[in-house]
């Protein structure tokens, strides 16, 4: 089974945090990916850049187009990255997402990846 | 009305007292776990609108039983039970009548109920939370909480369980003579969960919400067992383990390792309580897992009157305990003890006879021992490795502060 993990965490806080803080916390971001993929439970991750550069489209039932400055959801903390794990359930996905470093310092959520329909 | 913070403790020590207590006495009767829940939590929601205004009552364990039973028998009224339901509660209702008339009032069914808890035919990953929901009635979110389990699976799995309790599957009373040993052992291992949960993520059981919980049912569970050495073992553990907990973090609330804890801020009383029971089981001269697991930690808290803990006592009782249980992470704790009695060259040595084992590669006191040793011995590189699988495996963010300054030393040496 494959779980997304997405990781909130305060832009604000990343972005006055002192270089041998920022050191530090990029160490654990890395000894965490190690261990997910020393496990092989890693399937894909990214971070992402600062949600002011983010765009969020929508178009109205009759073709009209909308497209706002910032992210979609304007909360405390914000989508910062994600990973992409392989667990055997739920319970070891959360426990997985539990170790992240962002789950000490903003939020982790945790979604199954429901699986594509078959083309037929 | 000064009297409403009064009612509000008393409601809440009967919580702590009473709950399982009316559980095991209501459940038993009417057949039903879910039903005396039900009822049980409206009494006590009862008992926080009433006693506030009316006073404590002078029997608050009788009260909430009758009330309980008022509201079981308004339950199975509109549910149009069956009249051998009715039957049941009838007979229900005159022995709970009879109950509190008697000077030994309720009497205690708990320890069947912890029993029927730890069944066989439970999952062994619920019988934790199954206790301390039915036997002190904590709800299924904290408890999902500690675990580390999406709330909504943990209800879930525990109204599964509950659906097999007091049914002629698992009967809530306990085990005959033959089967109470390994039966029991299930309970131990269960009480011991709650407190220690899953520590494979290099978290600290003291601060995990359930731990206080854990200790109060091991404290039921040795009472009630007066007569079972083993069953003081997991108590005589956690007051060990409580006992610690103010020096496992310093003034800056940095984690402070076991070696590194300063002994003054040991808890001394629950130390000499948790010796004394020691004391009392090995006089029952029948030693098992978790007295040996209790003796160990005796040893290390000996570094409260010499200057370093009994390693050599501990190597033999984590010998006898391997050969016991032949469990990896025993094996672990072994190779970490004989690392500071022989050296870490033959810790390391230990240490690689586990080298393959499938339920060590994630567990993070495997790698931080490892890189421990390794770094002890001057093995740089295995060191770097292994303390950053350590990180990167940590839940506890401050254990994982410690980790991280550790293996900034290696980097600078």
């Amino acid at each position: 089974m494959k779980y997304i993990l997405l990781l909130n965490d305060e832009e604000k806080r990343w972005a006055t945090m002192p270089n041998d803080v920022m050191q530090r916390e990029m160490g654990a971001y890395q000894a965490y990916t190690k261990a997910l993929e020393e496990a092989g439970a890693y399937a894909g991750g990214n971070r992402l850049e600062g949600s002011t550069t983010a765009a969020t489209v929508r178009v109205g039932p009759d073709g009209r187009t909308s497209v706002l400055d910032g992210p979609y959801a304007d909360t405390k903390e914000q989508l910062g990255g994600f990973y992409v794990i392989e667990a055997p359930d739920m319970d070891t996905a959360i426990a997985w997402a539990a170790r992240c470093p962002c789950a000490s310092s903003g939020a982790v959520e945790v979604r199954p990846i429901a699986p594509m329909p078959v083309a037929v | 009305m000064n009297g409403a913070p009064a009612a509000h403790d008393a409601v809440e020590r009967a919580a702590r007292e009473s709950y399982g207590k009316l559980l095991a006495f209501l459940a038993r009767r009417c057949g039903s776990v879910g039903a005396a829940e039900d009822a049980l939590s409206d009494a006590f929601a009862a008992a926080l609108e009433r006693w506030p205004v009316d006073g404590v009552p002078r029997a608050p364990e009788a009260w909430l039983l009758v009330t309980a039973r008022h509201r079981l028998f308004d339950r199975m009224r509109r549910e149009r039970r069956a009249e051998f339901v009715f039957e049941r509660m009838r007979q229900a209702a005159r022995d709970a009548a009879k109950a509190l008339d008697e000077p030994a009032g309720l009497g205690d069914e708990r320890l069947g109920l912890l029993f029927a808890c730890a069944h066989p035919a439970i999952p062994a990953a619920v019988r934790a939370p199954l206790m301390l929901q039915v036997v002190l009635g904590i709800d299924a979110a904290r408890i999902a909480s500690a675990f580390l389990v999406a709330p909504a699976t943990m209800s879930q799995r525990l109204v599964r369980a509950k659906a097999k309790l007091a049914s002629a599957e698992i009967p809530l009373h306990v085990p005959p003579e033959a089967d109470l040993s390994s039966r029991l052992d299930s309970v131990l291992e269960a009480i011991y969960a709650a407190f220690s949960q899953d520590d494979s993520n290099g978290n600290d059981s003291r601060t995990r919400g359930l731990a206080v919980e854990a200790l109060w049912l091991g404290g039921l569970l040795a009472d009630l067992c007066p007569n079972e050495p083993e069953a003081m073992g997991p108590l005589a553990l956690m007051e060990y383990a409580t006992a610690r907990s103010p020096a496992r973090r310093d003034a800056a609330g940095r984690y402070v390792p076991l070696d590194e804890q300063d002994v003054s801020r040991w808890d001394s009383t629950a130390i000499e309580r948790a010796e004394t029971l020691l004391e009392r089981a090995a006089a029952m001269r029948r030693i098992g897992r978790f007295q040996l697991e209790a003796a160990i930690h005796s040893a290390h808290v000996a570094r409260r009157f010499r200057f370093e803990p009994d390693w050599k006592a501990i190597v033999t009782l984590y010998d006898d305990l391997l050969a016991r249980t032949g469990s990896p992470v025993v094996a672990l704790n072994r190779a970490i003890a004989l690392g500071r009695l022989h050296g870490a060259r033959a810790g390391l040595d230990a240490l690689a006879t586990l080298a393959a084992e499938s339920r060590l590669q994630t567990y993070q006191p495997y790698w931080a021992g490892l890189a421990h040793l390794s770094a002890v011995a001057g093995d740089l590189e295995p060191a770097r490795i292994a303390y950053a699988r350590a990180i990167g495996l940590t839940i506890d963010p401050s254990v994982r502060h410690f980790l991280e300054s550790r293996l900034a030393r290696l980097a600078s040496e």
